[in-house]
């Protein structure tokens, strides 16, 4: 690096770049990775950042547990439904610009866990923009998308919008609310139509049909007082 | 040992009698069915006067649409079970408490043992069973706005939409 500095700036001594361009070198260069492993993919990081894969190779070496001072999350593990509030709150408090890695089968697509806790994708909440495949993935596939992250920085492409499965054509849907759709039964009540009749008056009974009313987004959360929050609790 | 097992589970149905419902043996496995509201003072027997003095677990079984040659000991749809052990005599014993379906309750044992606080908040939690007496009866596992209770065998298995109707993360306006 040093020799082409060099060779660029000549005997002038001195190069031209916009600073655009200058601000994205020092950034992809130095990526700064907030880990959020929560499972065996987790230990395949901690492979990645210790001494024979070496991500100080790419610059990413610093890991901050602090999301105020990190713009790399790295989703590496299955995210409950207990645990993506979490999630959200600690993307939410990372300052912009930031990217986000989803980092094998289970934070990508729920992998095998297709239960009733399990977010199937951490995608559907928080914006993704590189998917490892994987369970777990080896070091060298999340060494290549830190790299792509990279890249992605170097062409200065905005930042990633959340990604909406729903209008996508080629996309799934989850299956309890495609079997529902296809019955002519209300959406989001869960697979209900696949379950024998008695079962069904059975669970009508415990639970009434209908989603829970949450209207209050995360941004209005983040806008009340704090101390008005804790007199609810 | 297995002998004297046999007796205690034996003198349990003279001593307590109706509130024993039966029991069933699977190789030197006692486990003994009780009747709801019988729990408490069988338990408390079993700690003080037979040496049961460790609870080692608390949890909770759904048999619906279990045939009920299945499940001789315990006639009604929930079964309460606890996993007693005793320290000077090392055996274990099983019991097993019923509970209808409604109303879905029972007295809780942390009177007598205080291990059983987060088993019975968990089968609270996984049942829908409720614990009268307990300290603080709240969801353990799940998210404490959740609704229903996923391990009864009417939840469907790939859950009722909240993991797909959860808020999502809102972008931040631009400036």
């Amino acid at each position: 690096m040093g020799e082409s500095i060099s060779q660029k700036a000549g005997l002038g001594g001195f190069i031209t770049t916009r600073l655009q361009e200058l601000i994205n070198w020092g950034r992809r260069n130095s990526l700064w990775p907030l880990p959020f492993g929560t499972a065996c993919c987790a230990i395949e990081m901690m492979a990645t950042l210790s001494s024979r894969y070496d991500l100080a190779r790419f610059g990413a070496e610093v890991i901050r547990f602090s999301p105020r001072q990190s713009d790399l999350m790295i989703v590496s593990g299955r995210i409950s439904l207990k645990m993506m509030p979490v999630l959200i709150e600690v993307y939410n408090q990372m300052p912009e610009p930031k990217w986000c890695i989803s980092m094998g089968a289970c934070a990508s697509t729920g992998g095998v866990f297709d239960t009733y806790t399990l977010i199937q994708g951490v995608d559907q909440f928080i914006p993704v923009d590189v998917y490892i495949p994987g369970c777990p993935p080896r070091p060298e596939s999340l060494i290549d998308a830190v790299m792509l992250i990279q890249e992605k920085i170097k062409r200065g492409e905005k930042q990633t919008k959340l990604y909406d499965r729903t209008q996508h054509p080629l996309d799934f849907q989850p299956v309890a609310l495609v079997t529902e759709a296809a019955a002519g039964t209300p959406l989001l009540t869960g697979s209900r139509a696949s379950l024998p009749a008695k079962d069904v008056e059975t669970q009508e009974q415990n639970f009434p049909v209908g989603p829970p009313e949450r209207t209050v987004t995360h941004v209005q959360r983040l806008k009340e007082p704090i101390a008005q929050s804790k007199n609810e609790k | 040992m297995a002998t004297d097992l046999a007796a205690l589970v034996a003198s349990l149905k003279t001593r307590f009698g109706d509130d024993v419902l039966g029991h069933t043996e699977f190789r030197g496995q006692f486990s003994v069915g009780l009747r709801r509201g019988a729990n408490l003072s069988v338990l408390r027997y079993l700690r003080d006067e037979a040496q049961f003095e460790m609870l080692t677990d608390v949890t909770c079984v759904d048999s619906l649409n279990l045939p009920p040659e299945m499940r001789k000991e315990y006639p009604e749809r929930f079964a309460v079970v606890y996993q007693l052990y005793s320290l000077s005599a090392n055996q274990r014993l099983r019991v097993k408490a019923c509970v209808p379906e409604e109303p879905c309750e029972i007295d809780s044992v942390t009177p007598l043992w205080e291990a059983a606080n987060w088993g019975e908040r968990e089968a609270y939690d996984m049942f829908g069973v409720v614990f009268k007496g307990h300290p603080g009866l709240k969801r353990i596992l799940m998210p404490d706005n959740y609704e229903g209770h996923p391990l009864r065998k009417d939840y469907p298995l790939k859950g009722r939409g909240e993991r797909d109707r959860f808020p999502k993360y809102t972008e931040m306006p631009e400036r």
